[in-house]
């Protein structure tokens, strides 16, 4: 039987809330930013007005001021944003149980079941937008395929408020003369490498061989090749599964440049503990550790490793953090932002295992346990490193969830 | 006139969960009792600027929208 996916993007998903919840801000060019005064003054959403300006996520706020000099920008307000979040998925359940999210703003639904009670793929997706703009006051552009890969498609192409069906018959007409960059999963650097051997569009990529896209591109580019001709496969994970995490990471643009090692391992270390008290309270364990960092010129770049025994242990993590930097410095360059992200997850099943478990390791696990525990109870700054004290104002930053930067937008913004 | 105003509620939570309204305080201090509610859907209200589990509600003679946004609640203001 064919399947129904949709894929449900809402539109400008932190703008739109933001207006929704101060009609004053409706037909004005709205952006929700970063704090300034702690230099995370970039554009994190924006709406249409602002769009039309020329104001893109991942702007400074005075690149977007001097594009758009009428802007407003509103904080974020990441509480609503989740409620929203779950009422949307709460919507989308009322339909089917095969939900998927990706991200805050977007899911997959499987609405292959659905049919005989609900009607069609589109009139599903209408009926969905119909109740997200009046239950929810935001919109909602949805795209109706047979696979992930073209709803997903279908969602990007007609906004805002809108349904856009790419069904098995017409598909080689209305995506295969896309530019091959709105295909899911191919970044700036694949694209720059498939227009290089010649491929623009998503049709040209999906006539070429699989073979000579394996060579250019390695696995991935089969993968690709398959997506292109409509033959992604992959299943809509049901709400009820477990939520697949792939990594943990933190980031944070320091409010001041960092100049010495010093300065650096002090934001690491708290950057390190949050992601170690985010992988305990998602009972995972990891086998390897990420670091970004980019200069005050803006100039970035990323390294990995593994970890010697997978673990979560935030001191682990920050040595190997740390030496990752020490290894790959310029020296005579400031730093501005730094991100420190967990790989490889597995379930800590606490059952024992093969590998040898040594005491320090089991001693570090603990004290990690007792410190999350302690700052449960009377906070976060009740119990600190002494490294901590060296800079309070480095030290400041909370890294909580509100903080924390998308893996994506973290070498995205600021690059212009 | 703000088109957006909190009010005080008393309401009332049945065994099944459901919370019904009984009474709220308007601006001016007086206690109005809800004589009926007529209707109970998720909208969104443009004109206040919020979304929420809304209650049409009868009081006397007249019939407003009362919205339950977690933890307010809120009626649209005249213009």
């Amino acid at each position: 039987m064919e399947r129904i996916i949709l894929h449900s993007d809402l539109n400008n998903f932190y703008a739109s809330v933001a207006c929704l919840y101060d009609p004053d801000l409706r037909g004005k060019p709205v952006a929700v930013a970063g704090d300034a005064e702690a230099r995370h003054g970039i554009v994190l959403a924006k709406n249409d007005a602002a769009k039309r300006c020329g104001v893109a996520t991942g702007n400074p706020l005075w690149l977007a001021k001097q594009r758009c000099p009428g802007i407003v920008f509103v904080p974020p307000d990441y509480d609503r944003y989740l409620r929203y979040s779950e009422l949307t998925r709460e919507l989308y359940g009322s339909y089917t149980d095969r939900v998927e999210p990706y991200g805050l703003d977007e899911c997959w639904l499987d609405v292959s079941e659905s049919t005989t009670l609900f009607g069609d793929g589109k009139r599903i997706a209408d009926d969905i937008r119909r109740r997200i703009r009046t239950e929810l006051g935001v919109t909602a552009s949805i795209g109706v395929s047979f696979n992930k890969v073209f709803a997903k498609l279908g969602s990007d192409l007609r906004k805002p408020d809108a349904t856009t069906v790419i069904d098995r018959l017409h598909f080689r007409e209305s995506v295969w003369p896309l530019p091959v960059g709105a295909l899911l999963f191919v970044g700036a650097s694949t694209r720059r490498k498939l227009e290089k051997s010649g491929v623009q569009t998503i049709g040209e990529l999906a006539r070429r061989a699989p073979e000579a896209l394996e060579k250019l591109l390695g696995k991935n580019g089969r993968t690709l090749w398959l997506f292109a001709n409509g033959l992604d496969s992959s299943p809509v994970a049901r709400t009820t599964a477990k939520l697949l995490v792939r990594s943990v990471g933190n980031g944070t643009t320091a409010p001041r440049d960092l100049i010495s090692d010093a300065d650096v391992k002090l934001v690491l270390n708290g950057l390190c503990e949050s992601v170690s008290t985010r992988l305990r309270q998602k009972r995972s364990i990891c086998s390897g550790v990420q670091l970004g960092v980019r200069y005050a010129d803006l100039t970035s770049y990323e390294r990995q490793r593994a970890l010697p025994l997978p673990g979560r242990a935030s001191s682990i993590l920050l040595h190997e953090a740390f030496s990752l930097f020490r290894e790959s410095r310029s020296p005579e360059k400031p730093v501005r932002s730094l991100y420190v992200r967990a790989y490889g997850l597995a379930d800590d099943t606490g059952a024992p295992t093969l590998l040898p478990d040594p005491p320090q390791t089991r001693k570090a696990e603990t004290l990690d346990a007792a410190v999350d525990r302690l700052r449960e109870r009377f906070g976060y700054e009740s119990i600190q490193k002494g490294l901590m004290l060296t800079d309070r104002r480095l030290a400041a930053f909370a890294p909580t969830a509100g903080d924390a930067i998308h893996p994506d937008l973290f070498f995205k913004n600021e690059t212009i | 006139m703000r088109s957006k105003i909190f009010v005080e509620v008393t309401a009332r939570f049945d065994t099944d969960g459901s919370l019904t309204p009984l009474d709220l305080v308007w601006e001016d201090g007086r206690r109005y009792p809800i004589d009926r509610v007529l209707d109970v859907r998720r909208a969104a209200s443009l004109k206040a600027g919020g979304a929420g589990v809304r209650y049409t509600v009868q009081i006397g003679r007249c019939r407003r929208f009362l919205y339950y946004d977690r933890p307010q609640w809120f009626v649209e203001g005249k213009d």
